[in-house]
């Protein structure tokens, strides 16, 4: 085990090489629903257990299948009504079970990305070889039903290995040359873009995709009453868009179509989306296209800007 | 270490689910419905009337909302005791007041204890579900299946004694499930499974022994849930259960017909700081009369079944 992962350089929030985004825009918008398939009798994992009772867990399975039975098409209709594409993070074994589901997505130009094979297949315990082939097997199965070249990864329930980014980004490259395994949203430590360094030397970033921002970790682990989400939403925004005046910002809505798409909770979720995509200057997008906005506008300054001020630290320190 | 290759294998990657109890249908893709009256809301209120015995075994885990101290937990014993006493009471007037009729899912042993409480509620014609043993008796796959067999057989047996009543609902302690339980439930005549809250509508389910329907009721707005498990005020559950009321009625107005199903406890939302919000509720729900069905799960199952064919797009059988 390591200390720290240590794929990027300290970089202090101000002060770097300023962002505009595409029209002038402050901020980059992106919302990113989950679709996600936890198995019904997932093999057992001895470094994590799927489920806290024995199979079948009737009440978490059902309300997770209640998202993509119930929940999806609420969600597309709003996402639809506030000119929103969804980048999805996807449990690619739902293309097999739910094809209309993906279908539908596909329809609407929404990006699709790997958020592995199931949620209840985890990274831990697997060999380097291993993961490469679930990598693998992600990418095919999204290209195969939606034709994309998949450009994201959210591994599975947030489960890592030391070298899960390296991984992603050299499979998304073999397969897929330029347009595949450009980024990462597992990482949040930053508000921006940064570069991600990976062994194998390929431009790869993290895109921010927000923890704090995410309905599951808002409503099941924080607790929160459904309408102060639509409160911690706006002020989060407000925020990113006055900083984004200086330098562009990213805000990203990672959702789960079991949480924020209930009757009780759909309201505070569109309350949101209504008032972001009521400024001008926010540039509503995808992850795809915030990547390759990013690599193709600032990567390399920001690698020229981290350099710079790593040789300075130095410099100072020696 | 690395996990062997099995890991990477997937035997129920398929169309559909990764089982056979029911068929992959998205809500908004099936054809519409409308509730008797043309309505497009179907309101089903349930009160689980429950026994959390002092001598918990906690197998194979501790059921919610039961002991959780060194025996004798009087404390939460007389808590969850008090809903069958008092808490009952105020949500009877309430339901009174309101107009309201709701369904009583009751854990046999329960009634076996409280006769007068099973007399009061036969007596005003509300429809009983069982809801098991009690609520230490859990289906899960840790019983085999004679044992959940001979569960099932006595708690319907003693509810149907003790009521008079056909019962043909059912709710699962905590909703837990083995691999076996529809079979059992459909196996002893019963019609209709509350435990799963994957729809907004009734859907077939498929058994080895006979028809079985799924009525979700939902978990997300119960009572024991916002204000139990997530701590929110009982002002928030309100605006909770008004805001879900108020969505699934305008769902039910443009895309066809949807099932509101509001799940409370006597223990929970009959305090007497809690029970006015249950009050603003039903004034909510009961304001809009004229545009919903207020109805006992038993009729909206036979309405449902009335308007489905089995074999339907999403038919298991």
């Amino acid at each position: 085990m390591k200390e720290a992962l240590d794929v990027y350089e300290y970089w202090p929030y101000e002060g770097r090489p300023r962002i505009r985004w595409p029209g002038g825009a402050r901020v980059a918008f992106w919302v990113a629903p989950n679709v996600e398939y936890y198995e019904i009798d997932p093999p057992p994992n001895p470094h994590r257990k799927p489920w806290p009772h024995p199979h079948p867990s009737v009440p978490g399975y059902g309300i997770r299948d209640y998202g993509n039975r119930v929940g999806h098409h609420r969600q597309m209709a709003l996402l639809d009504k506030y000119g929103i594409k969804g980048s999805v993070s996807l449990s690619v074994a739902v293309c097999e079970h739910h094809p209309e589901l993906i279908a539908a997505c596909v329809d609407r130009g929404w990006e699709i990305f790997n958020h592995g094979i199931y949620n209840t297949r985890y990274t831990y315990g697997l060999s380097e070889d291993q993961e490469r082939a679930m990598i693998r097997d992600a990418l095919e199965t999204i290209h195969r039903h939606t034709g994309q070249a998949c450009a994201g990864y959210l591994a599975p329930a947030l489960s890592h290995s030391e070298h899960t980014l390296d991984l992603f980004a050299e499979v998304g490259r073999e397969m897929f040359g330029d347009d595949g395994g450009l980024y990462t949203c597992d990482l949040f430590h930053d508000d921006q873009p940064t570069p991600i360094r990976t062994r194998s030397g390929l431009r790869f970033l993290s895109v921010p995709y927000s923890l704090e921002m995410n309905d599951t970790i808002v409503y099941t682990v924080n607790k929160v009453e459904p309408r102060h989400y639509a409160t911690m939403l706006k002020r989060h925004f407000d925020r990113l868009y006055q900083e984004g005046a200086e330098s562009g910002t990213v805000m990203c809505i990672p959702t789960h179509n079991y949480q924020i798409s209930c009757p009780h909770r759909i309201r505070a979720f569109e309350e949101a989306l209504e008032y972001i995509t009521g400024h001008s200057d926010v540039w509503v997008t995808t992850g795809r296209d915030i990547a390759r906005y990013y690599l193709e506008h600032y990567y390399d300054t920001a690698l020229a800007d981290i350099a710079a001020k790593q040789t300075t630290t130095t410099a100072a320190g020696g | 270490m690395a996990l062997d290759d099995s890991t990477l294998r997937y035997d129920h990657r398929r169309y559909g689910y990764d089982h056979d109890r029911y068929a992959w249908s998205m809500l908004a893709e099936r054809p519409p419905i409308t509730w008797p009256g043309g309505k497009p809301l179907a309101v089903w209120i349930n009160v689980s009337l429950q026994f959390y015995p002092l001598n918990q075994r906690g197998v194979p885990f501790k059921v919610p909302n039961g002991m959780t101290m060194p025996y004798p937990d009087l404390r939460h014993f007389t808590l969850r005791d008090y809903g069958n006493r008092v808490g009952i009471s105020r949500l009877l007037r309430a339901f009174d007041r309101a107009g309201v009729q709701a369904t009583y899912a009751m854990n046999a042993r329960l009634a076996e204890r409280t006769p007068a409480l099973v007399r009061r509620l036969v007596d005003q014609g509300a429809e009983i579900l069982a809801h098991g043993w009690t609520m230490d008796h859990l289906h899960t796959s840790a019983l085999a299946r004679d044992e959940e067999a001979e569960l099932v057989r006595r708690t319907v047996d003693t509810l149907r004694t003790l009521t008079g009543q056909p019962i043909r609902g059912w709710l699962s302690p905590a909703r837990h499930q083995s691999w076996h339980t529809p079979d059992l439930l459909a196996e002893h005549g019963l019609a209709y499974c509350a435990d799963w809250v994957n729809d907004d509508l009734p859907y077939p389910v498929a058994t080895a022994t006979g028809r079985l329907v799924n009525m979700p009721l939902a978990t997300e707005i119960e009572d024991q849930f916002v204000m139990g498990q997530n701590l929110h005020s009982e002002d928030s559950w309100a605006e909770q259960v008004c805001d879900a009321f108020d969505y699934l009625l305008a769902e039910g107005t443009a895309r066809g017909g949807r099932l509101f199903a509001l799940s409370l406890h006597p223990w929970m939302v009959g305090q007497p700081h809690r029970i006015g919000a249950l009050e603003a509720v039903l004034d909510h729900i009961m304001a809009r009369r004229d545009r919903i069905w207020q109805a006992p799960a038993g009729d909206i199952l036979d309405a449902y079944l009335a308007r489905t064919a089995p074999t339907a797009g999403q038919g298991a059988t």
